[in-house]
C-alpha cells in the first residue's frame, strides 16, 4: 500500500486545522461505536443496586461476577448455547462440503462439462426468486424437519453466493493445475481434494467464516420451526429473553440459599446483559479473521465469470 | 452429446446432486407451494386436495387500507436504509482518506465494523436497553440537558427514523471499508500531476478521489436496489411494538403475524407472493444495471 505523499511544501494552517479535527472526529465516531458494548459488559458485571439506580455508565459499579454464575448455573441458557455450537458444526461442515462439491463442476469451461450452464441457472434462479417464508415453512414442516437440528442447517445447506466466490476463485487458478492430474488419470475428486482445495484455502476460510457467522446470528428459523424451548439455538433463546426479560426468573423460587444469594446481587437487566456479551464472544474471538477475508471475499465473488 | 462425453463428465453430475437435491427440496419446493396464494389452504388437507380460490386472498389483500400502510412503510424504510447506507460510508471513506497515520485508519475501521458482524437479537437487546426512556443512557443524557425524554422506539414518529439510523449505524463500516480500499487504488501519480497544475486538495478531491471511487459506487448503489422491497425484518421484529405498527410495520413483518402466528397461511403467502415478484424484478434489475454500468457480474 502506498501512502500519498510525504509533504514537502509546509501545509496550510487550515489544512493542519482540517486535519486535527478530522482525526479526531473520526476517532471519537469509531469510539462511539464500542460504547455501547462497553456499556453493557459494565451493567452485566455491576451490583444491581447501582444498575436500578442507573448509576453505572461505561464502569463496573460494586464489580460482581454473580450475574454470569448465575447464567452458567441455568440450563436453558447452557442448553441452547450447546444448540448453538452444534448447529455451527455441522452447518460448517455441510455448508464447505457442498459448496465445494458445487463449485468444482461449475468451475470447469463449457466445453469441458457441457451442462454448465444448465446447472448455473438452476442455482443463480435462487438468489432472484424465493417462495417466501410460509411456503418454506410448510415444506420444513412436510419433510419432518420440525423440532430436529436439521431444519436449521438444510434448508440453507447450500449458500449460493458463497458458493460463486468459491467458483470464482477455482476459475482463476492455473488451468496446468489440474489439467496435468487428470492426463495422469486422477479422477476428479482427486483433482478436487488432493490439488485444487489445497490452494484454495483463502476461498475456503472466506466462505467458512461467512457460514459460522451466519449459523451463529440465524435466530428466525429457530424460533419458526422449533415448538420446544429446549431446541432453541442460543440466539433464538436470547430473542425471547429480550422481548420478555422477566421469562429468564420465573423458575427462582424454591432455590438453594447459595443460589438464592445469588439472585440477590443481580436482576434483569444485569443478567440480559450478560447474557447479550456471552453470546458476542465467538463473534469477536473471530473478528480479526473476519477483517482480513471478508472484503477480500467479496472482491474474489466479483470477478468476471 | 455423444455417449463418452457423458461418461467422461458423469462424475462432474455426481458431485452436484446432492447440492441439486437439497436445492429442488428447499427452494424450487417453496416456489410450488406459492400455489398456496390461490388456495384456501389447510394443513390437514396435505399438498393435493386444497381448495381453489383463485384471486380472492388477493383481492381481500389489496381492499384492506392497512396493507397499503405497510407497502408505503415498507419501500419508505427501505429506501433511506439504502440511501444512508450509501452516503455516509462515501463521506466516511473522503474523510478517512485524507487522514495520513495508517494507524488511524486501521483503528477506526476496526472499531466501526464491528456491528456488521453482530445479530439484530444482540443490537436489539442492546438497543432497548440504551433507548429505554426512563433507564436508558441516551435518555438520561437528554433529560440531564433539561430536554423531555424519547420514547424512540415506542413513539410512532420517532420509530421509522430509529430503525433507519440504527440500520446505517450497524452497516456504514462494512462500505466504509469497500469504498477505502477503492481510494486506496487510485494512482497517486494522479495526486502528484493535479499538485503540479496547482490543484488544492478541494480540487483533488473533487476531480480525482470523486471520479476514482464512482465505479464502486454506483455498483454499491445499483446492487442495493435490489432489496428496496426488504426493509429489515430481523430489525423490526425484534424492536416493534403494536403501538407503532401504523408507522413500523413492514411486509414481512405481517407476512409474519398472519402466517406464523395466526395460520392464516393463504394471505400470508399472497402478501409474500406480492414482495417476492416486485423483488425479483429489482434484483433483476439491479444486476442488469451492474453489468452495464459497472462489468459486474456474479457469474
Amino acid at each position: 500500500m502506498k501512502t500519498r505523499k510525504p509533504a514537502k511544501i509546509k501545509e496550510s494552517i487550515w489544512r493542519r486545522m482540517f486535519l486535527f479535527f478530522n482525526t479526531a472526529f473520526l476517532l471519537a465516531v469509531g469510539v462511539s461505536c464500542l460504547l455501547p458494548f462497553v456499556h453493557m459488559l459494565a451493567v452485566s458485571l455491576s451490583d444491581k443496586m447501582a444498575v436500578s439506580q442507573n448509576r453505572v455508565v461505561f464502569w463496573p459499579i460494586d464489580f460482581t461476577l454473580k450475574s454470569y454464575e448465575f447464567i452458567t448455573q441455568s440450563n436453558t441458557f447452557m442448553n441452547s448455547l450447546f444448540n448453538s455450537v452444534k448447529r455451527v458444526g455441522l452447518g460448517l461442515a455441510a455448508n464447505l462440503l457442498l459448496i465445494v462439491l458445487t463449485a468444482y463442476p461449475l468451475s470447469h469451461e463449457k466445453e469441458q462439462f457441457h451442462a454448465r450452464g444448465i446447472y448455473a441457472w438452476f442455482f443463480i434462479i435462487t438468489i432472484l426468486f424465493s417462495g417466501g417464508m410460509i411456503p418454506t415453512y410448510m415444506v420444513v414442516r412436510y419433510t419432518g424437519l420440525l423440532d430436529t437440528l436439521y431444519s436449521l442447517v438444510l434448508p440453507g445447506a447450500i449458500p449460493v453466493f458463497s458458493m460463486l466466490v468459491v467458483m470464482n476463485f477455482f476459475r482463476q487458478l492455473p488451468k496446468e493445475l489440474q489439467e496435468a492430474a487428470l492426463i495422469d488419470g486422477a479422477s476428479y475428486m482427486d483433482t478436487l481434494f488432493r490439488i485444487i482445495l489445497p490452494v484454495s484455502l483463502p476461498a475456503l476460510a472466506t466462505v467458512g467464516l461467512f457460514s459460522i457467522v451466519n449459523h451463529w446470528n440465524a435466530w428466525f428459523d429457530g424460533m419458526v420451526y422449533m415448538n420446544r424451548e429446549t431446541n432453541y439455538p442460543l440466539q433464538t433463546y436470547l430473542q425471547t429473553v429480550i422481548i420478555n426479560p422477566e421469562h429468564f426468573f420465573r423458575n427462582t423460587t424454591n432455590l438453594s440459599s447459595q443460589a438464592q444469594s445469588i439472585v440477590n446481587a443481580i436482576n434483569v437487566r444485569t443478567t440480559k446483559s450478560a447474557q447479550l456479551f456471552l453470546a458476542t464472544i465467538p463473534v469477536l474471538v473471530v473478528y480479526p479473521f473476519l477483517q482480513k477475508y471478508f472484503t477480500a471475499g467479496l472482491v474474489m465473488g466479483s470477478v468476471k465469470g | 452429446m455423444s455417449k463418452s462425453k457423458f461418461k467422461r463428465e458423469f462424475p462432474l453430475h455426481m458431485m452436484l446432486l446432492p447440492s441439486v437435491i437439497v436445492v429442488l427440496i428447499y427452494s424450487y419446493g417453496p416456489m410450488l407451494g406459492i400455489s398456496m396464494a390461490f388456495q384456501k389452504f389447510i394443513p390437514a388437507r396435505g399438498m393435493i386436495g386444497q381448495e381453489w380460490v383463485g384471486f380472492n386472498n388477493f383481492r381481500s389483500l389489496f381492499a384492506t387500507p392497512d396493507f397499503v400502510q405497510v407497502v408505503f412503510n415498507t419501500v419508505y424504510m427501505a429506501f433511506f436504509k439504502l440511501a444512508g447506507g450509501i452516503i455516509v460510508p462515501v463521506l466516511f471513506a473522503l474523510l478517512l482518506n485524507e487522514v495520513a497515520q495508517v494507524r488511524v485508519k486501521r483503528l477506526f475501521q476496526t472499531l466501526v465494523y464491528l456491528p456488521n458482524f453482530l445479530s439484530w437479537v444482540i443490537l436489539s437487546g442492546l438497543m432497548i436497553d440504551l433507548l429505554s426512556p426512563s433507564t436508558g443512557i441516551f435518555n438520561l443524557f437528554i433529560t440531564k440537558l433539561g430536554f423531555e425524554a424519547i420514547y424512540f422506539l415506542g413513539d410512532k414518529n420517532w420509530f421509522p427514523i430509529t430503525m433507519i439510523v440504527s440500520d446505517i449505524w450497524k452497516g456504514f463500516g462494512f462500505g466504509t471499508v469497500v469504498y477505502l480500499a477503492a481510494l486506496t487504488g487510485i494512482d497517486p501519480a494522479l495526486y502528484e500531476a493535479a499538485r503540479v497544475d496547482g490543484a488544492n486538495r478541494w480540487r483533488q478531491t473533487l476531480h480525482i478521489t470523486l471520479p476514482g471511487m464512482k465505479g464502486i459506487v454506483v455498483l454499491m448503489s445499483v446492487l442495493s436496489f435490489g432489496n428496496l422491497m426488504n426493509a429489515g425484518f430481523d430489525q423490526i421484529y425484534n424492536l416493534y411494538s403494536p403501538q407503532v405498527y401504523s408507522t413500523g410495520d413492514i411486509l414481512d413483518t405481517l407476512v409474519y403475524r398472519l402466517g406464523i402466528q395466526q395460520a392464516q397461511y393463504s394471505v400470508a403467502t399472497a402478501i409474500g407472493l406480492f414482495k417476492s415478484v416486485i423483488s425479483s424484478v429489482f434484483v433483476v434489475m439491479s444486476y442488469y444495471l451492474a453489468d452495464q454500468f459497472a462489468g459486474y457480474r456474479i457469474f
